[in-house]
């Protein structure tokens, strides 16, 4: 508590030390590797921009699109869904306990997305244009689905932006301006509701293009279902693992409200995983049958389908009700982890695995180290800005000064 | 958290109007079905002519100035290797042997009808030109490479390995010769008119009296005359297609006709989602509004009532505690004329007593 007190400029000032350390001032060995990452990664980055994208990537003629868009992209949009589902559930449908949630699915969510904007800064060849919006500005390619995911996701982060900053500008103590920004809150969530519904979903549609490449038993007319329907899982999952991840490491953080909800919201949010989960091994199951591609199973991308399938959809889906029936808080963490890593099995076979598949082995792409660890680095600056704001800013308790004026 | 419910219905359906002006062509109605551009060239490769001699491929670097590649065009053993089309290339001949004899087969782009490249490129940077040519145009392009994700035939290379301005790279068809009145470079270099340059209807026909006169020369199948909705470039072979890596599995929808579904949906979820929302919203607010009012009723009632049996109990007990009161008084009336009485006796008996 005693750190929110700190004035913006002190926090500033601390930012490379802390960055660094650990809350011992000693570096740890997490410490040290987060160095490693960040220095390799910045050489990674000076590398990727003044050599080219042949010289980090193993991308190719036949495989354009690689870890970045696979991991960075589809991944992070997916795992970045728990700003929308838990400010529309607190927000619109009326579950206003889990409003302690919302900041940091939020913040979050707009971190998240930062990310996905940056690797893509670094995925397209002419990163200039992106940064000058051609896609909107100069000529709009409007039968694109990356047009629609591209404008979407361009809106929606300012839609997080805007939804992030009553947190910024409680902690530097604008009052107006902040009394406005939460003013906004009700049509923020509904926008980004819809954006959200229509850029998760137009992920998969990426795809629809692609019947010859990507394997059958991916590809599916219901892409786009399929890709909406998992991001809800997806968020309700992120928000429990990072909820069980900050209670860790920022306990002394988090205020009394945060607390007190964090474990109902656990028990809700898997109930609702569970659901989400059966509908979402549902409507795969309408997909295989809709194409009736029953008979592909078993082939061995059969067998790596079932795995994803029953694997990573159907047994999550079985634990979280148990865990949730028991109140077994910790069968739902590890539910909600194992949600993830089939999310992000998802999304690798379609873009990755799947695809191309009717090539041969020495013909496919398996990324470079060095676009794994440009991924990683994303992901380290996400935690680190993500541990810069959480410890300064009001994202996991309340400003004192602004207790109790929430709706 | 309040908002003008008017305001917000009008950026609503502003921002659903935005999103149902965007679409054309691949949001066309169903049943119109395009068939190219009328009187389109293309070129018609007949496979059974092509001796390999890969003469198209150095006419093709010349003509588009592409770089020179380290073995001459003469040498026959760059043929040994399958060969996919690359940055430096547009077409390259690729060898496969069938029943014991060689088989030559040009790859390069078939500029289809309705192209896959141009209906995601999400800056429009492909245009399907009246000629029938699929150009790209470099000054916008960002370099997603969707073009090449989505192409079937696998065409559109990229110049990786160009740190600052990369570029697409693809056959054009020639068409800034074409604009000149020449042909493309690979058919005026075709020393066996393997390759043949017109337009596409009369192409078609050409190929069809092919098969009719030499049913025993070629497989009945014009490659490129529906795949994918149909190509500027058609080949006639004398084995299956896929025999020689081309794929049959395509099938015959034109591209866009893949994700029309899915973009016909994008302004349906921008109207009515906000709608959903605004509903689930309503009725949550609601909920709790009647919620809190059935709470204060229920309270008031209870209150009610409990003052009321208070009251009751009360008056019963101020009733019971009266009645004791007169019950007592009467009792310490009695008492007290008994007492009376008795002194009276007794005071007399005791005054006879005196007097006795």
């Amino acid at each position: 508590m005693s750190e929110q007190k700190n004035s913006p400029a002190q926090g500033m000032a601390g930012v490379a030390s802390r960055f660094m350390k650990d809350d011992n001032d000693k570096f740890s060995p997490l410490a040290t590797l987060t160095v490693i990452i960040l220095v390799v990664g910045t050489i990674l980055t000076i590398l990727r921009f003044t050599q080219g994208l042949g010289a980090v990537t193993n991308l190719s003629d036949t495989h354009p699109w690689g870890m970045w868009i696979g991991f960075d992209l589809m991944c992070g949009v997916a795992l970045a869904a728990g700003g929308y589902t838990t400010s529309a559930a607190c927000y619109l449908f009326g579950m206003k306990k889990y409003h302690s949630a919302v900041r940091p699915a939020i913040l979050t969510a707009f971190l998240g997305y930062a990310v996905v904007v940056v690797s893509l800064l670094y995925d397209v060849g002419r990163p200039d244009r992106l940064i000058l919006a051609y896609p909107f500005i100069v000529q709009q390619g409007t039968t694109s689905l990356l047009f629609e995911v591209g404008l979407c996701v361009l809106l929606y982060l300012t839609v997080l932006f805007l939804e992030f900053t009553p947190i910024p500008l409680e902690w530097l103590g604008l009052r107006k301006a902040r009394n406005i920004a939460v003013k906004l809150t009700l049509v923020l969530t509904i926008f980004g509701v819809v954006l959200s519904t229509l850029h998760q979903s137009s992920l998969g549609a990426l795809f629809l293009i692609a019947p010859s490449k990507l394997h059958p038993l991916w590809y599916s007319p219901y892409l786009a279902v399929f890709f909406f329907v998992s991001s809800i899982a997806a968020g309700l999952s992120m928000v429990i693992f990072e909820g069980t991840l900050s209670h860790k490491a920022l306990h002394h953080r988090m205020g009394k409200e945060y607390l007190e909800e964090h474990p109902p919201l656990v028990l809700g949010y898997a109930k609702a995983a569970a659901l989400v989960l059966f509908g979402y091994f549902m409507v795969k199951v309408v997909g295989i049958t809709a194409d009736n591609n029953w008979h592909l199973l078993p082939t061995p991308y059969g067998i790596w389908f079932l795995v994803e399938l029953l694997g990573f959809v159907a047994l999550p889906c079985l634990l979280f009700a148990v865990g949730s029936r028991n109140n077994d808080v910790g069968l739902i963490k590890f539910s909600a982890v194992w949600t993830i890593i089939g999310i992000v099995l998802n999304r690798l076979n379609i873009s990755m695995i799947a695809f191309n598949y009717h090539l041969p082995l020495e013909e496919r792409y398996v990324p470079s180290w060095m676009e794994i660890a440009l991924s990683i680095f994303m992901v380290t600056c996400l935690i680190l800005v993500f541990r810069f704001i959480v410890t300064r800013m009001p994202v996991f308790d309340e400003h004192p000064d602004f207790r109790e004026t929430h709706e | 958290m309040s908002i003008s419910r008017r305001k917000f219905l009008g950026w609503m359906g502003a921002a659903g109007l935005a999103t149902s002006f965007g679409g054309d062509r691949a949001q066309a109605a169903s049943t119109k079905e395009f068939t190219g551009h009328p009187g389109s060239f293309g070129v018609l490769h007949d496979i059974t002519r092509c001796v390999g001699c890969r003469s198209c491929e150095e006419a093709c670097n010349t003509v588009n100035s592409l770089p020179r590649s380290a073995k001459p065009y003469t040498d026959e053993s760059v043929l040994n290797k399958k060969r996919r089309l690359n940055s430096k290339e547009y077409t390259v001949v690729n060898k496969s042997v069938q029943k014991g004899s060689p088989l030559f087969l040009k790859i390069q782009c078939n500029h289809c009808l309705e192209p896959a490249c141009a209906s995601v490129c999400f800056v429009d940077a492909f245009e399907k030109l009246p000629n029938g040519a699929v150009v790209y145009d470099a000054s916008v392009c960002v370099g997603c490479r969707y073009c090449m994700m989505a192409c079937p035939f696998e065409v559109p290379t990229y110049e990786y390995d160009d740190p600052y301005t990369p570029e697409v790279v693809k056959c054009t068809l020639c068409a800034p010769r074409l604009e000149k009145g020449q042909l493309p470079g690979c058919v005026e270099s075709c020393p066996t008119e393997s390759l043949i340059f017109g337009k596409r209807d009369d192409l078609l026909k050409v190929a069809r009296a092919r098969i009719e006169k030499y049913p025993e020369r070629y497989v009945d199948h014009i490659y490129g005359e529906h795949e994918m909705g149909g190509t500027n470039w058609l080949y006639l072979s004398g084995v299956p297609f896929k025999d020689i890596g081309m794929r049959e599995d395509l099938g015959n929808m034109p591209a866009p006709a893949l994700t029309s579904g899915a973009l016909h949906v994008v302004p349906m979820v921008v109207s009515l989602w906000p709608v959903f929302l605004a509903g689930m919203y309503g009725m949550a607010k609601r909920r709790n509004k009647i919620a809190a009012e059935e709470k204060e009723k229920a309270v008031a009632i209870a209150v009610e009532q409990a003052e009321s049996k208070a009251a009751e109990t009360l008056s019963q007990a101020m009733e019971k505690a009266k009645k004791e009161k007169e019950n007592i008084l009467r009792r310490m009336e009695r008492t007290r004329k008994k007492a009376a009485e008795k002194g009276l006796a007794k005071s007399s008996e005791t005054k006879s007593e005196e007097g006795a």
